[in-house]
């Protein structure tokens, strides 16, 4: 694959771009909606902030937080979709696709209903607990059977991990049936309605998550050339893969602890920056990162108008834009056969 | 006694060598089709005697359950059977065209179609239009997304695993617009489409039982017809063309039948999984690999699975009346994995 920008330079420019882009997005989130907001007013209720003004109060108890939400889970998806396809060397690996979404979904679900869980940070370990689980069970099933991890089998095996999570929380909410459409609009994916206050015990992993992928970048380099030259290196392999899966359970199970089940983000985004500037991730992953928080805000903007006045789950956006993407991949990745 | 029984029309449209052992399966599947009808009709919140049961049915009853086995437990057992027949039956025929084990219609996305078009039907046509007409719904739903999914498939050709990836991204579109409908309708259908979509044969009437019944006598005796030509297809394409197959043609009124049955086994006990993905391996097991054989022990494995299912969400929890299908899925998923890494022969 031949990248557009191959040289040092124009990758720092390139990343400095999307940062912009980032930025405008971010505002444009917090200005368009059911009240539209110039520009001004947005900047006026961050720099002289009004109690009085209506405007000034629906952007910072809800807009911001809105924006900052879908920023954060943007990029936590897209890092742990990079990551994922790394380590699988699989191009349609993705938290969605492998299951990883379902599974946090379904543990979080089934805590709620049988343990009453309900504090965010409880959902954040059950949201931990059940990427793993899934995570760890799609990627044993693909190392099985000799051929270690084919495309089609792992993708296979995660759309089935995927059905049988997400049959078992159907079950589970139609035995306990209370306030189904809230979790409804939650399961679809949504980053309406939620504050910072739900972010911050979060961050702290999400961040954490996000450094330690960005340092592995080069590692990452070497464990994709091969398992063997990998270890001809001197690298610990089984090590960095560890902290690669670590990394993807966090990033993974936190955003849908906050967000429910985004899909497609983790899958598209990293084929357009590898497709912009190649196979380095030292380069791969700060852009992801930059990049997915970008796509998502576009689609949380999107998600407000496509049937104004009611609001679209944003992981309906999400398949609507990635499900074709993973179409095309499909295609090609037979054709080449 | 003879190892093989031979079925042949005097044209020979119609021809197979059926084993002696498939005969004794069948008969053995039909026994114990006929135990799981007589238990399903006894247990539930009220317990009836598997015996009064049976003077019921045979029309000497004393009377007094009338109302709840022929109301309730009757028509629920019967659509229970119809939908698992052809569910399994489906999934034999699509594992027939894309000569893939895995192949199955909740997989690749015809399921999601069919549910799509019944939503809609139910969101935007219901007022104008009789109930009657929503199996036509889901089966156009499904039709529509059968041929999307085969053209987006098509590259000089259909490569199974090619289809049955295409198909997993098309479920995933499928999924996002039943999503959308359901998010954005009011709370009390939200609900019960919720309950729907799982997989549910709750609420059944006769009238379900007379529609379902239809659509499965007019589509599945039409399999017969391909039977031997399924069996040359399965060769692969280059030697079933040189024995003079028309490949595309025989995919075609394939798929047409596999759509048919399964959407209408979706319009009314909406998307209960991989019940035609594991039945069609279970008749393998039984009766080895004939098409023709396959198909009536496929249609008694499939009823049988749903109606255990949906015997077993009913009464588990009595009293909430959990979606069958979370039952076939918890079956189904494991079964499909253990298929997918299973040694490779």
């Amino acid at each position: 694959m031949t990248a557009l920008i191959s040289r040092n330079s124009s990758k720092i420019i390139g990343l400095v771009i999307a940062f912009c882009l980032l930025v405008v997005f971010f505002m444009s989130s917090i200005a368009f909606g059911q009240t539209p907001m110039t520009l001004g007013t947005v900047l006026d209720a961050f720099i002289h902030f009004d109690p009085a003004s209506s405007d000034h109060i629906i952007i910072r108890t809800t807009r911001v937080d809105r924006a900052v939400i879908a920023t954060v889970i943007g990029a936590s998806l897209a890092i742990s979709g990079t990551l994922m396809q790394a380590l699988t060397r699989n191009p349609l690996a993705s938290p969605s696709i492998f299951g990883i979404n379902a599974g946090a979904v379904f543990f979080i679900v089934m805590a709620a209903t049988f343990f009453s869980a309900s504090s965010l940070l409880q959902y954040m370990w059950l949201a931990f607990l059940g990427a793993a689980v899934a995570a760890a069970l799609v990627y044993f099933l693909g190392s099985l059977g000799g051929e270690g991890l084919s495309t089609l089998r792992i993708v296979l095996a995660g759309a089935a991990v995927s059905a049988l999570f997400t049959s078992f929380t159907s079950g589970m909410l139609v035995i306990s049936e209370n306030s189904l459409q809230g979790v409804l609009f939650w399961l679809a994916g949504s980053v309406s309605g939620r504050t910072l206050d739900m972010l911050v015990p979060l961050l702290p992993f999400i961040s954490g998550a996000g450094l330690l992928a960005f340092g592995l970048g080069n590692t990452i380099n070497i464990l994709t050339s091969g398992e063997e030259v990998a270890k001809g290196l001197g690298q610990r392999t089984t090590l960095v893969k560890l902290l690669m899966a670590a990394a993807i359970v966090v990033l993974a199970g936190g955003s849908v602890a906050i967000g429910g089940s985004i899909g497609f983000i983790g899958l598209i985004v990293p084929h357009i920056v590898r497709g912009l500037i190649g196979m380095d991730h030292r380069w791969v992953i700060p852009y992801s990162a930059v990049l997915g928080a970008g796509t998502l805000l576009l689609a949380d903007i999107g998600s407000r108008f496509i049937i104004m006045p009611q609001e679209m789950p944003i992981g309906v956006m999400t398949a609507f834009l990635g499900a074709p993407f993973f179409i095309y991949l499909a295609r090609r990745g037979f054709r080449e056969r | 006694m003879k190892r093989h029984i031979t079925i042949r029309n005097r044209s020979g449209t119609v021809s197979s060598r059926l084993k002696t052992k498939w005969a004794i399966s069948l008969l053995s599947l039909t026994a114990i089709t006929l135990i799981v009808f007589i238990a399903g009709l006894s247990v539930g919140s009220t317990m009836i005697q598997p015996l009064a049961v049976m003077q019921h049915l045979l029309g000497f009853g004393s009377g007094e359950y009338d109302f709840i086995i022929n109301t309730h437990r009757l028509p629920r057992m019967l659509i229970s059977l119809l939908v698992g027949a052809s569910l399994g039956l489906s999934g034999l025929i699509l594992q027939g065209i894309v000569r893939n084990p895995l192949a199955s219609p909740d997989i690749i996305g015809i399921t999601g179609g069919a549910s799509v078009g019944a939503i809609v039907f139910i969101t935007y046509g219901l007022g104008t239009m009789s109930i009657k007409l929503l199996p036509l719904a889901a089966i156009i739903g499904a039709a529509v997304v059968s041929l999307v999914i085969y053209a987006l498939s098509w590259n000089k050709g259909v490569t199974p695993f090619r289809l049955v990836l295409i198909g997993i991204g098309v479920a995933a579109v499928t999924s996002g617009l039943t999503t959308m409908m359901i998010v954005l309708s009011p709370a009390e259908t939200a609900s019960k489409a919720y309950s729907w979509m799982t997989g549910s044969v709750y609420g059944a009437t006769w009238d379900h039982v007379h529609s379902m019944l239809l659509w499965f006598v007019g589509f599945a005796p039409l399999v017969l017809f391909f039977a031997r030509a399924v069996n040359v297809h399965e060769l692969g394409d280059v030697t079933a063309v040189g024995l003079g197959a028309r490949v595309e043609l025989l995919r075609l009124g394939l798929l047409v039948i596999s759509v048919a049955l399964a959407g209408a086994a979706v319009a009314y006990a909406g998307g209960i999984g991989f019940v035609g993905l594991i039945a069609p391996h279970m008749a393998r097991r039984l009766v080895g690999r004939s098409f023709a054989g396959l198909v009536p022990i496929t249609i008694f494995i499939g009823g049988l699975i749903v109606s255990i299912a949906d015997i077993i969400a009913r009464t588990a929890f009595l009293p909430l009346d959990i979606p069958a299908g979370v039952f076939t899925a918890g079956i189904g998923a494991p079964f499909f994995l253990y298929l997918l890494f299973k040694k490779q022969r």
